[in-house]
């Protein structure tokens, strides 16, 4: 039972790094843009959350409805404004300006807060859970964020196959010249995967900060989760980076469980087993999907 | 119909030339064959006309207007569509995700799917296939299938001939009487003379960037062609 509770938390953990790694998972599927403000975005949405929340009184969740279409033009002005010129100068620019822009964002949330932690408050439904058994609980919070990973990546990927503009956007990661020979824009279809990539980031920078404390810089601590569902699962593959995050979060309770010392560097070593054994990750056919 | 008048164009690659002041007139309706040795200019040309090449000089007009300075994705919704030199198929899409994909401007016209399917019936029994799991000749016929599906006016086809068995690049082009059939101009690149003459109603040939033969298909004489395509 231990186990199994173990699997159980792994998942809901597991659906949290899911949804976190999405945004990472389809700038780098659509753009080849390694986003390394990707963690620090989530926090600034965290901050944004916490500010509405302050100044407001709202429930964090009803946030939500400001601060994902403010993370969506966050991520129009990020593409138009600094990864479209930077795309112009080398395919590594973009990686050096998005790395100058973690240093930025950390530091200016610095200057408007400051260092000391801080959460986004869900009172009694953060702690609430179902008890099953004496060593067998679900809790609230987690299996909200669970299911709201499970759809907003399915929801992703859905749009990706049915959806025109999905259609455009797997044609333009395959091939952008041959994209605009067919009447795409890649500007534009880039402009719109950054504006869903951020409004993912902003959905997981909330959950993020209901679940635990968050500061200027913890975006960065939770960045390497990110890569490393994304590498697990597939890079360029929504579904698999769903799948990969879930590996991750399993593997680190079930390793907890192990060696309560040390969860995280058990899933950092299922991380190194799955580029040892299936480097191209679990779904591996490589396609935007 | 659409008429082209491309209008001494001159384009470069860096610090190469690769075209001198070419001019080239396809009347509505019509089938020109640029024909010409490799690295003659001739898929530049194309570039120049689908947008993707950009010019240093010199004016394109389509249907009087000029189009020189749109971007590649300006001139597909204009009816211009280019049939790329190697197929360019996105290959983790289904044939029919790559048909559809053509479609993306909207234009309307006689081609879609079902049009397509009737026109290239191999591929209509390829329709869920992935791009990357299809031969040389599979491959060009869902792009020739890819471009119809934009309904264009003017069909710019690039060595369909390229790494194709002969029997499968005369069934390629045995399409074209079709296409032009619905009132489309077309311009089309070919290494292989013969082919470019059965195919085209006109004939120019490029040598090192520059035009040296211009004239009618049936007229123009095999002399004059090697001379004009070597250059000697």
């Amino acid at each position: 039972m231990v186990w199994v509770n173990a699997v159980l938390q792994g998942l809901m953990l597991g659906g949290l790094y899911a949804l976190f790694a999405c945004g990472l998972s389809l700038m780098f599927g659509v753009m080849r843009t390694v986003n390394l403000a990707h963690g620090d975005l989530s926090v600034v949405a965290a901050y944004g959350s916490l500010a509405l929340v302050d100044s407001l009184g709202w429930s964090p969740f009803a946030t939500l409805i400001i601060v994902i279409p403010g993370m969506a033009i966050v991520g129009f002005l990020l593409q138009r404004l600094v990864l479209d010129r930077a795309l112009r100068i080398s395919t590594l620019a973009p990686l050096l300006a998005t790395f100058g822009l973690s240093i930025a964002l950390q530091n200016l949330l610095l200057q408007i807060d400051s260092p000391d932690a801080r959460i986004l408050p869900i009172g009694a439904f953060g702690i609430g859970s179902w008890r099953i058994s004496s060593q067998l609980a679900i809790g609230w919070f987690p299996l909200l964020t669970l299911g709201v990973a499970i759809v907003v990546l399915l929801g992703i990927e859905l749009f990706l196959q049915r959806a025109r503009l999905g259609h455009a956007m797997r044609a333009t990661r395959d091939d952008p010249a041959t994209a605009q020979l067919m009447g795409i824009d890649a500007r534009k279809i880039y402009a719109v995967a950054a504006m869903l990539a951020l409004a993912t980031v902003g959905i997981a920078g909330v959950f993020l900060g209901m679940r635990t404390t968050f500061t200027p810089t913890s975006g960065s601590d939770y960045l390497i989760f990110a890569f490393e569902a994304v590498v697990i699962g597939g890079i360029g593959s929504v579904r698999g980076t769903l799948a990969g995050g879930l590996v991750l979060g399993v593997a680190q309770t079930v390793g907890a469980q192990i060696n309560a010392a040390d969860p995280i560097l058990i899933g950092h070593l299922v991380f190194l087993a799955v580029l040892v054994v299936r480097p191209r990750g679990l779904f591996r056919a490589s396609a935007l999907a | 119909m659409s008429s082209l008048e491309v209008d001494s164009i001159d384009v470069h690659y860096g610090d190469f030339q690769a075209l001198w002041s070419v001019s080239v007139n396809v009347a509505a309706g019509g089938t020109l064959a640029i024909i010409g040795a490799n690295g003659a200019g001739k898929s530049t040309l194309l570039g120049a006309i689908a947008g993707s090449r950009p010019l240093t000089s010199g004016s394109i007009r389509f249907d009087g207007q000029d189009v020189g300075g749109l971007p590649a994705h300006a001139r597909v919704a204009l009816g211009i569509t280019l049939v790329p030199e190697g197929r360019r198929l996105f290959p983790s899409l289904t044939v029919e995700e790559n048909l559809t994909i053509g479609a993306f401007s909207r234009r309307t016209g006689p081609w879609s799917l079902g049009r397509v399917y009737e026109l290239l019936p191999i591929v209509a029994n390829l329709r869920q296939r992935r791009a990357n799991q299809l031969s040389g000749g599979e491959q060009q016929a869902v792009a020739i299938g890819r471009a119809l599906m934009n309904n264009p006016r003017l069909l710019l086809l690039d060595e369909l001939s390229l790494g194709l068995a002969p029997v499968i690049v005369q069934s390629l082009y045995a399409v074209l009487p079709d296409v032009t059939a619905e009132g489309t101009t077309v311009l089309l690149v070919e290494q292989d003379v013969g082919q470019a003459i059965a195919a085209a109603d006109r004939v120019q040939c490029l040598l090192e960037g520059r035009v040296t033969l211009e004239g009618d298909a049936t007229e123009l004489d095999r002399d004059a062609i090697r001379a004009a395509y070597f250059g000697i």
